[in-house]
């Protein structure tokens, strides 16, 4: 019989990325014992990649922001549709926890009196990214891994959760597999965190890192937790299009933060003609008043290439569509002609690194050619505002895989904050429901027997599928059928696709060890994509209007209907998913004043700055 | 479609070999892609480890024509194809699998050097110019390429009194901090092995962040030890003066 090892903790966090350090941070320091479970190494995970910066309303830059300004922001760019209760934590929360990091050893960029620099990014109104020139997110994992470290963290590295363990309703842990080796370990824990990141690898076209294949969307719904918002993807409008083997590579937003504008095949800056009614007023109308803004002309209003992502990417779309693409199926991003070549290798090293590089190209003499890519999910797990616990006793979830912050449509910026502020909270809310647990914690032995028995069963299966293949065909039909752009029909028909792609991914074969097998682990990731997948595609048809990340060809406009409510998706009884819309929390009437300000003008009368 | 040869390392501690694989590239692929390509056609099982295929995580280094590298940054146009490509492991570490190595002994020599620790009651205000030196080896993103190719380790396997370059680094990296207060002198003339470096400048040559590990890194530090622990006038103002390391640093503390 299969052996296993036994690992006892009392806050169990899957995931090593900004949100599980901070809440394994937050976890010891409450005196629990805790463990980290990362599927890499530790430092590598996604957060890593994070380029320009983490919003927080420091107010060093420009003294008039301030956390109400920061809420009005977060929620506008979300369609309003954000939990109001976890923007308003977190709005509050962002500078400290950005304090906190430069104390446990941050080093961020400086302004010229020696705080905290900020720089531009879209949707926000002031400069408020705290940033490292392009590498802010490795700035942060370091800091927090370093830290974490410091207070002896116990990380498991390499190391996959198959599924979490329940027991009377209630998570008491998971099963995984060490990737090394193949063996299995068995986790008790009176609470387990979720910090798992987000799906990007369900879409052909991603910036994600290949771990971002949802397994905590899944994991946590196929224990009946409820995941919300689903529907809401984020199309990053800047992703690298060349050559092909890079397509989907992030473009860091910071390149427009510093200057870089859009233009189409014929030279135009078309994000001029496409600035939405609701943000008419608040960005410059021609490009001499963008030109005096990036001048530092404070009277002048923001350049349109600033505006959210969600606009943006649509923009790019459409300019494709109609024929004005560059040579390779995106737009030209020019920094080039805007900032001088030692600025631009200042600010945005690694983008010249990577374009020169990957692309041949020197982004500092010529413009970069680049199109949407799938970068981020909105939606997520459900979770309580102020600790992030689920509906399943046990079980937290903090950080991309948790829902409900950024509503409709993300602010760049806003992630890197959010996984300090709510990775802290989850950290704390699940250590002191670990402390309040007595009695013993079981795990049932038949339900790992049985999960074991699953995972390996691709290795005696051999007229199975090609897991690689397999996952070429999902990731394929979702970019197709529930991409940047939807409509009923290809939805209907993903939902099919889904259902054969379900039955597949459990008939699938894989040869060779145990030992880092990466054919084997694929088969046992398609088997949690497919489960994500199909929550993606029934809210996205539940959702019959355009708005954030939602775009609907045949609803192409936001309804007022679906501005009233969020889309949560069940699991039930039988293991099926249905949709439920449920009307929006009701937010105090002094925050939706500030919520609904028209501009800064009427914002800054009503919050008397 | 034209195609090259890959020939990769097959195998695990008890050894292995060299196995062929002849793949169909496109324009701008990378060593990673084509590694991707032979997992997803022929070798499902062919074990690498990569995150990220954007040079930003530091997982996929490898030895390329016997060149130390991250496969994600190497474009085959960039390398001779016209003969069969090698791709081994990196060398200085136990292999697990085919092209991925135990790097564990990294993260536990981590822990030898002492934490960040901030001069108390300090306003937060540094300069960017006291932290342009700092920021330079914070961008190292651990792909331990500095550390296979250290001759100390590679060829000597000096692995229990010695710390590597990437480690060195972070020493570096703590100890001029404008703010930092700890003193990690004694940790790099021990344990830390600093005088084992002959400042061949093998690490800086395959840093993918282009970190000038041993002028900017290494030197310096060498410098200080040999200042604390070998100069015979500092030795005896120091005694004299029992002081430990800078005076204090100050809020906007200079760097020294």
């Amino acid at each position: 019989m299969e052996s296993y090892t036994i690992h006892d903790y009392d806050v169990l966090v899957i995931g090593a990325g900004g949100a599980g350090l901070r809440a394994a941070i937050a976890a010891m320091e409450m005196g629990a014992k805790v463990g980290v479970v990362t599927k890499s190494l530790l430092g590598k995970a996604h957060t890593v990649m994070a380029e320009g910066g983490m919003a927080a309303a420091l107010g060093n830059v420009r003294p008039e922001d301030n956390w109400k300004v920061h809420f009005r922001d977060t929620l506008k760019g979300g369609g309003m549709l954000n939990n109001w209760k976890m923007v308003m934590n977190y709005t509050k929360e962002a500078p400290e926890r950005v304090r906190e990091l430069e104390r446990w050893g941050a080093v961020f960029d400086r302004t010229p009196d020696g705080k905290i620099n900020q720089r531009n990014f879209g949707g926000h109104s002031y400069p408020r990214l705290a940033h490292v020139g392009d590498r802010t997110g490795l700035e942060l994992i370091r800091t927090l891994q370093d830290h974490a470290v410091k207070l002896g963290v116990h990380a498991h590295m390499e190391t996959t959760i198959y599924r979490l363990l329940t027991d009377a309703g209630r998570v008491v842990g998971a099963l995984g597999f060490n990737r090394q080796t193949g063996e299995f370990l068995v986790f008790r824990a009176k609470a387990v965190v979720l910090a798992t990141g987000g799906l990007g690898r369900i879409y052909q076209i991603t910036s994600n890192s290949w771990e971002c294949t949802g397994d905590g969307f899944s994991l946590a719904s196929m224990v009946g937790a409820d995941l919300i918002d689903m529907e809401f993807i984020q199309f990053h409008p800047t992703g690298m299009v060349w050559p092909p083997s890079v397509m989907g590579i992030l473009v860091t937003e910071g390149v427009r933060g510093e200057g870089g504008v859009l233009k189409n095949s014929l030279g135009r800056r078309f994000m001029f003609d496409n600035i939405p009614e609701r943000y008419k007023g608040e960005f410059a109308e021609t490009e001499e008043e963008a030109e005096r803004w990036l001048q530092g002309d404070r009277s002048a209003r923001r350049p349109p290439e600033l505006l959210t992502r969600d606009v943006v990417a649509r923009a790019i779309r459409k300019e494709v569509n109609e024929g004005r693409g560059s040579p390779h199926g995106g737009v030209f991003l020019d920094i080039a002609s805007r900032r001088p070549a030692d600025y631009i290798k200042k600010k945005l090293p690694s983008m010249y690194h990577q374009f020169m590089k990957l692309g041949n190209l020197d982004i500092t003499k010529e413009p970069m050619e680049v199109g949407p890519t799938c970068h981020y999910v909105m939606g997520g797990v459900r979770v309580d505002p102020d600790t992030q616990a689920t509906n399943v006793p046990g079980l937290y979830a903090a950080g991309e895989v948790a829902g409900g912050l950024h509503g409709a449509n993300r602010l760049g910026g806003n992630s890197l904050s959010d996984l300090v502020v709510f990775g802290r909270r989850a950290g704390m809310a699940a250590a002191e429901y670990a402390a309040q647990q007595t009695g013993s914690f079981q795990v049932d032995e038949a339900q790992v027997r049985a999960y074991i028995a699953e995972a390996l069963q691709p290795f005696n299966n051999p007229q199975g599928e090609n897991p690689f293949a397999l996952m070429k065909e999902l990731r394929a039909s979702m970019q197709k059928n529930a991409g940047i752009m939807r409509e009923e029909g290809e939805l209907k028909a993903q939902l099919d696709i889904l259902a054969d792609l379900k039955k597949r991914a459990w008939n699938t074969s894989v040869s060779g060890s145990r030992a880092y097998n990466p054919g084997w682990h694929t088969a046992l990731d398609i088997r949690l994509m497919v489960e994500v997948s199909e929550a993606v595609v029934l809210a996205a048809l539940a959702r019959k209007e355009s708005r954030g990340g939602h775009a609907r060809l045949d609803y192409p406009d936001p309804d007022p209907h679906f501005a009233k409510i969020n889309h949560v998706i069940k699991r039930n009884p039988d293991g099926s998913l249905s949709v439920v819309a449920e009307p929006l929390p009701e937010m105090p009437e002094e925050l939706r004043k500030i919520a609904e300000a028209k501009d800064l003008k009427e914002l800054s009368e009503i919050v008397g700055a | 479609m034209p195609s090259v040869t890959f020939r990769v390392f097959r195998g695990d501690q008890a050894g292995g070999e060299l196995k062929d694989y002849t793949v169909e590239v496109q324009e701008g692929m990378v060593v990673l892609d084509v590694i991707h390509k032979i997992q997803a056609e022929q070798a499902p099982d062919l074990a690498c480890r990569w995150n990220c295929k954007a040079g930003k995580c530091g997982s996929c280094g490898a030895e390329v024509n016997g060149k130390p590298t991250l496969m994600c940054m190497t474009r085959l146009d960039t390398i001779d194809t016209s003969k069969p490509v090698t791709v081994r492991p990196m060398k200085t570490f136990p292999v697990i699998r085919d092209l991925v190595t135990d790097v564990k002994w990294n993260y536990e020599v981590n822990k030898k050097i002492k934490p960040f620790t901030p001069a108390p009651n300090t306003n937060w205000i540094m300069y960017q110019e006291d932290v342009d030196r700092v920021q330079e080896f914070r961008k190292c993103i651990e792909c331990f390429l500095c550390q296979n190719v250290c001759h100390v380790l590679r060829e000597h396997n000096e692995k229990t009194g010695f710390i590597g370059p990437r480690f060195l680094v972070r020493t570096a990296s703590l100890e001029m901090h404008p703010l930092d207060v700890e003193n990690r002198l004694e940790m790099l003339k021990n344990e830390g092995g600093i005088g084992y470096c002959n400042i061949t400048k093998c690490c800086t040559e395959v840093c993918p962040e282009h970190i000038r590990i041993t002028d900017n890194a290494i030197i310096p530090l060498k410098e200080r030890v040999v200042d604390e622990y070998y100069d015979p006038v500092m030795s005896f103002f120091r005694r004299l003066f029992a002081s430990k390391k800078r005076p204090e640093a100050a809020g906007t503390a200079a760097d020294d």
